[in-house]
């Protein structure tokens, strides 16, 4: 430790040595043990104060510095250069906060000056007792992992394939698309959602650098930013994709009828089968939950016999991948409360209760009914239809306490729909109130209440009852203070956006946080949006929220020009200020394991073992080290003490 | 003899504060900012997290001539480390309970939350610590160590 330090005084103009004596201070300084100069300067963040510093490093010889000025959140990177130019490595910089938490806060007083000059040996015992330290460079896999094949990962997937790298699309159900597929229109402009969702689909499923994997699901995650190992499990669709070309002949042959998931159960589909008629990949899928070959027997092989390219394999297994990647974009989606949450509204006892995603598939021309809104219990056209907002979205006590962004702007859009296609329709709107803070949203519901004449009613309803293969709605309108009772042929209740199911095994796998609703956190939710806590990992979509589909886009774009951003990287530099081990030291008692919040600390062979990438250095690790075997760089125990003696006395 | 000899002065007691990188040193910066004021006698020694806190470095600072300790970090929730703070309320909890145990006052170590944006949270919590602490005389219960 015979190091030479050289202090470093600033006065800020006036800022300090209004109420602290540099003279006293640099007297003091120079007299500390391992200090080799002291000098005081108007303004050491200035070009010749910065010099100044340079030339006493050369002219002393010195290799520690501690700058005694203002807070280090505002200098520590000019102080570092400066000293770094002078050949004192940056790690070897201290510096002495005596203008906001001493100057600002305090009198000038002796006892000012006191203390100024305690935070100045702290400094000095502390840089007497630093190392210097390297950056860590890691390498980087430039390529990515994009769960989720909704219009989030596709926008994330294209954006970063665009750029040049490679791509793995993981989606769990058999076709890209995720909820946008399944809208009719969107909002507020009545773009059909497929006509423009579909060029997407198709673009991202030719794009060379683009492998996607249906039925796929990630498994497991290994490693950690620039080099995550993703295992990627991949269910059989039981039809050779290379061979199927789409033509449909298996569909008449199959004898299995099921309902279709993809229009919310109001339409039927075969078990051999292909979502939507725009589905990317155009491949069949052979559902075996619902074929007759349940066992290993083949009973039934009607599908194989009418495939003329014989694309149909009923032994096919599930298989595993394991890829490299150095980012991975989490783009899960959303669901919405299933209608058997609301007991009050009696779905269950009544078909004519569906959901706002259900109306969509009503309204779609590829949809159950080809785009003609007929109620599901006798396909008649309803004569009247309740919406019923905020159905478990700001219902802290029954359902979710947070607003689901979209149902205002969708319900408007489906009375709009309903007006066009039934004009002697009469519809309601119960709401709470309309949320409409997009571009061109609120003109959009205006439009709808003004143009269209729907009859919005402010409040809750309480209560549906069947009557005369009808619906009463009981609701009160809280503008009128009285209760409301009407008769309609259809409700349509504005369902509550909930994270996709599987998100928490997700996150356990990834090691994201989820939010107490259960939605991905960002890692800040202002300056942080796309990021997840996990280094390397960014969020795309509704899995971090509610949100539309423009925002919905503008947060994959975003989650991709971070990926794109770490990618613009040779190489990784890491601050170097992480925990080591000291391995003769180390018991393998494994209390650092535990304590970690990153994960970052593993035992190989009885030692403790730092993941340099995953550890940020906040030291939670070192006071669980009863042999004190591990601390962070920087912030060791001998420089802490040493700052504690220097202070206390 | 050093310009902070507290031998030739009255009784002033000493705090040492141990304040996370992320929220508390930036209230304590803040306070600054706002040219709030507060009393000389808290001496910050800044590490990354509070969960970076070893209960081993309050006794050091005690033995060394503190009469009082503060460790603060970010709110419950808002750690910048996900969860780093909790530790450090486990640790002091457990530390407070056993100074206790061996008759040392409980108050002489406060763990503290103080946000970024808490300046006036933070020159308060300097102000009533110093007020305590000085109500409880100076800390006196291990022999001082020998400069």
């Amino acid at each position: 430790m015979n190091n030479r330090v050289g202090v470093f005084i600033c006065h800020c103009g006036k800022n300090i040595a209004r109420t602290v004596d540099v003279e006293a201070l640099r007297k003091e300084a120079a007299g500390l043990p391992g200090v080799e100069w002291a000098e005081d300067d108007m303004y050491l963040c200035s070009d010749p104060g910065q010099q100044l510093i340079r030339e006493r490093i050369a002219e002393q010889n010195l290799d520690a510095v501690v700058v005694a000025a203002c807070s280090p959140t505002l200098h520590t990177t000019t102080f570092r250069r400066a000293v770094e130019s002078a050949g004192v490595n940056p790690f070897r910089l201290e510096i002495a906060n005596i203008r906001e938490q001493c100057s600002w806060v305090h009198p000038g007083t002796a006892e000012t000056t006191h203390k100024a000059a305690a935070l100045v040996r702290s400094g000095v015992e502390k840089a007497r007792r630093t190392q210097p330290l390297e950056p860590i460079h890691v390498g980087l896999q430039r390529a990515v992992v994009v769960i989720g094949g909704g219009v989030a990962g596709i926008q994330a997937a294209l954006d970063i394939a665009e750029a040049g790298y490679p791509v793995h699309l993981v989606e769990q159900g058999p076709n890209l698309g995720g909820r946008m597929a399944q809208l009719s229109e969107t909002f507020p402009t009545l773009d059909c959602s497929s006509c423009i969702l579909t060029p997407k689909m198709v673009e991202v499923s030719h794009h060379p650098l683009v492998t996607i994997h249906t039925l796929a699901e990630v498994t497991d995650v290994e490693g950690s930013i620039g080099n995550f190992q993703v295992r990627i499990r991949q269910q059989p669709r039981y039809v050779i994709a290379e061979g199927c070309t789409g033509c449909g002949d298996c569909v008449p042959a199959c004898p299995q009828v099921v309902p279709g998931e993809f229009d919310r159960g109001l339409g039927a589909r075969k078990a051999i089968y292909i979502p939507f008629p725009q589905a990317v990949p155009f491949t069949y899928t052979l559902d075996r939950e619902h074929c007759l070959n349940q066992g290993p027997l083949i009973i039934c092989d009607r599908c194989a016999q009418a495939c003329e390219p014989r694309a149909i394999d009923f032994d096919q297994q599930p298989s595993e991948e394991l890829v490299e990647a150095g980012a991975i974009v989490l783009a899960t989606g959303c669901d919405t409360l299933p209608l058997s949450h609301f007991r009050e509204y009696g779905h269950d006892r009544h078909p004519d209760v569906i959901d706002g995603l259900m109306f969509e598939r009503l309204l779609s021309a590829s949809g159950p009914t080809h785009g003609e809104i007929r109620r599901p219990s006798d396909h008649r056209v309803p004569k009247s239809i309740a919406f019923v907002q905020c159905a478990g979205s700001r219902d802290p006590e029954r359902g979710k306490a947070y607003c689901s962004q979209i149902c205002c702007m969708y319900t408007a859009k489906h009375a709009l729909l309903y007006h066009h296609a039934v004009p002697d329709g009469k519809v309601y709107i119960f709401y709470i109130d309309i949320r409409a803070g997009g571009k061109g949203y609120e003109e959009f519901v205006e439009r709808v209440r003004a143009e269209d004449g729907i009859n919005y009613i402010r409040g809750k309803v309480a209560k549906l009852i069947p009557k005369d293969g009808k619906l009463e709605v009981w609701g009160v309108d809280t503008l009128l203070g009285e209760q409301v009772k009407v008769e309609v042929d259809l409700v349509v209740l504005a369902t509550a956006l909930v994270p996709s199911q599987g998100i928490q095994e997700l996150a356990r796998v990834a090691r994201v946080a989820i939010d107490g609703d259960g939605f991905l956190s960002e890692a800040h939710p202002k300056l942080r949006p796309v990021e997840s806590q996990t280094r390397g990992i960014y969020l795309a979509g509704t899995a971090q929220g509610p949100r539309d589909i423009s925002a919905t886009v503008a947060h994959a774009a975003g989650a991709a020009s971070k990926v794109l951003g770490l990618f613009s990287h040779d190489e990784l530099v890491e601050e170097p200020t992480i925990a080591r081990v000291n391995e003769a030291l180390c018991r393998g008692c494994s209390f650092c394991v535990s304590v970690c919040p990153y994960d970052a600390i593993s035992l190989h062979e009885g030692t403790a073992h730092v993941n340099e990438t995953l550890c940020r250095g906040c030291g939670a690790c070192t006071p669980a080290c009863f042999a004190a075997a591990l601390g962070p760089r920087g912030f060791e125990d001998d420089q802490i003490l040493a700052q504690i003696r220097a202070l206390a006395c | 003899m050093l310009i902070g000899d507290r031998k030739q002065q009255s009784y002033e007691p000493r705090i040492v504060a141990f304040l996370c990188n992320w929220c508390a040193y930036a209230g304590a910066d803040l306070a600054g900012t706002q040219r709030l004021s507060y009393p000389p006698n808290v001496r910050v020694i800044r590490l990354m997290c509070s969960g970076r806190v070893d209960p081993g470095f309050i006794i050091e600072a005690f033995l060394e001539g503190a009469d009082g300790v503060i460790v603060a970090g970010c709110h419950p929730g808002e750690c910048h480390y996900e969860h780093g703070n909790r530790l450090a309320e486990r640790r002091m909890t457990t530390l407070q309970h056993l100074l206790g145990f061996i008759g040392i006052e409980q108050a002489r170590v406060r763990l503290a939350w103080v946000s970024a944006a808490e300046g006036r949270k933070f020159a308060q919590l300097i102000e009533t610590t110093v007020e305590e602490v000085r109500a409880l005389g100076p800390f006196q219960q291990f022999p001082r160590r020998a400069p």
